[in-house]
């Protein structure tokens, strides 16, 4: 069973405590917005085979939203972390670079 | 291409069997073809084979990473039905559904297609509304369903208890002539008819990039070197992100594991399939004897094969409620496959940003029924360049002009 730590309440919190939310750090578009940017936000997804940004919330929890870096095609957990991020944090950069030298990030250019 | 029938097993069976040949041909890859699928699923091989036989397009290969139909085909509950809601669902599935009555004969190959009938219960008053609507939209498609009350549904299927405590069954959606097929049968049956044909398959053999110019695919680059095609079909399901990133696009598609398992083997004791998709379970019984169930899909991506445990607890628990007879069977295998999630829960048959690059996907969790119509479209849209009448309606651009082809169902789940 997959096991997430909640950063805010501390719980390691089993999946049948936690509601799985999607892609993480996606860039809301609205009005205003062309199509194609409206369509890319609503619908398309990166839906990597390896390292996923997140988002889950601790419903059966403390009920608060967080997020998480994990690999798709082996569930190991990097790390989790704020909600109040726009991007992944640093060290959570680093420690995926650790475990998956060679790993290319999209948010370090 | 040796042809089977009761007279070759007569004669085999005088000679010890030693005269039968190869069902399909394994050669290595050539240097180019007109048109390369990707992925020897069953939507791939059907495509393929309709590409030959109602277009004359054989210089054609099909290259899977694994073997053939290790994929989703090869993983599924067989389930065929073609009770949908909206119109191009049910045009494109019956089509399927009633390719698969005659396929055993057209491809001389036996897929066992067994239209015993499948009952969708309706155990919410929300469900009998919703299948009431289906049941007259399927009139006006010239689908066959009805929906029938719960003595019949006790007729039909006399192991379910329809005064279930939390669940009693109210009534259900049944078509006759949907049923199940033997889901290897499927892919082997078009592969050697695709091999007859002089199309090449190839097996262990993944493909690693997309290779293009001007925006024109010109091939792909393989784990067996690099091969150059006029056009390019991607079949590959819960990998269709992967392939995408490789020809340059996104896709609406997220990948999530969804498991089945099946029982110790026991003696005849239901000829029909029953959904039942409130308390989210599916249940029909194989040829084997084995009670073969449909559980539920995880909640987050993952290419895992496997899914989550919890989700054998909550379809079984459900199962038990509805069929009280398995409460004590054991449950011999379990399995996952990864499937293609669409928001609108319809398949994508369509063009893409790259020229000459076909995408069919997005079949999620109930693509098997689908195999032949799918196939049958595919092949008329890599053919001629521009989607037919049948896949028509499931292009990309859906999701941009915000014309879904709303199939989901309350569990987001069928089968
Ligand atoms: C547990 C389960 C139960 C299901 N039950 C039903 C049911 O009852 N009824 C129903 O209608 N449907 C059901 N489905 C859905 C159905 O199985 C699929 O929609 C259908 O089989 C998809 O077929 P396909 O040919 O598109 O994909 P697949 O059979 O998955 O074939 C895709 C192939 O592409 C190959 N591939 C991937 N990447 C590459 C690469 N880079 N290079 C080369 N090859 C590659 C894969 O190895 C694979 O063999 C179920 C699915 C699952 C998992
Ligand atoms: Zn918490």
């Amino acid at each position: 069973m997959l096991i997430l730590h909640c950063p805010y309440c501390g719980v390691d919190a089993d999946e049948t405590e936690l509601a799985p939310g999607g892609e993480a750090h996606l860039k809301r578009f609205g009005p205003g917005s062309s199509d194609a940017e409206f369509e890319a936000y609503l619908f398309q997804r990166e839906n990597p085979k390896g390292v996923h940004f997140e988002r889950w919330r601790h419903a059966n929890g403390c009920g608060k939203w967080f997020h998480a870096a994990r690999c798709t095609t082996t569930n190991e957990v990097f790390g989790t972390y704020s909600a109040q991020v726009t991007e992944p944090p640093r060290d959570i950069h680093d420690k995926i670079t650790g475990k998956r030298p060679g790993w290319l990030s999209r948010w370090l250019s | 291409m040796q042809r089977y029938s009761v007279f070759a097993v007569a004669r085999e069976a005088m000679r010890q069997h030693t005269g039968w040949h190869r069902a399909w041909a394994s050669r290595a890859p050539r240097k180019s073809y007109d048109v390369i699928i990707v992925g020897a699923g069953g939507h791939g091989l059907a495509t393929a084979y309709y590409l030959g036989k109602n277009h004359g397009l054989t210089n054609v290969a099909v290259i899977e990473k694994g073997w053939l139909g290790g994929g989703n085909t090869g993983r599924n509950t067989t389930i065929i039905r073609s009770n949908y809601l909206q119109d191009p669902s049910a045009a494109i599935y019956e089509k399927a559904r009633s390719l698969y009555e005659t396929i055993s004969q057209d491809l001389n190959y036996n897929v066992m297609f067994s239209p015993r009938g499948v009952m969708m219960l309706a155990q919410t008053e929300h469900e009998i509304r919703g299948y009431q609507r289906t049941a007259h939209a399927n009139s006006l498609q010239g689908v066959q369903t009805e929906f029938i009350s719960p003595q019949r549904v006790k007729e039909l299927c006399p192991i379910i208890e329809i005064r279930g405590p939390r669940y009693p069954v109210l009534g259900a959606l049944w078509q006759a002539r949907g049923g199940t097929a033997r889901h290897d049968a499927v892919a082997w049956g078009y592969a050697r008819a695709c091999s007859d044909m002089g199309m090449d398959i190839i097996q262990q053999c993944e493909v690693t990039g997309v290779r293009s110019e001007n925006g024109q695919v010109t091939g792909v680059e393989t784990t067996k070197g690099a091969i150059g095609c006029n056009k390019l079909g991607i079949v590959v399901a819960g990998h269709s992100g992967v392939l995408a990133e490789m020809a340059g696009f996104r896709l609406p598609i997220e990948s999530v594991a969804l498991q089945a398992l099946v029982s110790e083997p026991i003696k005849p004791c239901m000829d029909v399939v029953v959904m039942a998709n409130t308390v989210h379970g599916y249940m029909s019984q194989s040829d084997k004897g084995e009670m073969v169930i449909g559980g539920g899909a995880d909640g987050y991506n993952n290419y895992t094969q496997r899914g989550s445990f919890l989700h054998i607890e909550e379809t079984v628990r459900a199962l038990v409620e509805t069929f009280p007879i398995i409460s004590r069977l054991k449950m011999l295998r379990q399995w996952g496959g990864i499937v293609d999630m669409t928001g609108d829960r319809s398949p994508i048959i369509s063009p893409t940003p790259l020229g000459n690059c076909f995408i069919n996907c997005g079949w999620g969790t109930g693509g098997f029924k689908a195999i032949p119509g799918s196939g049958w479209a595919t092949a008329e849209m890599i053919a001629r360049g521009t989607p037919g009448p049948l896949a028509a309606a499931f292009g990309l651009e859906r999701f941009r002009e915000g014309r879904f082809i709303d199939e989901s169902v309350a569990a987001g789940v069928a089968h």
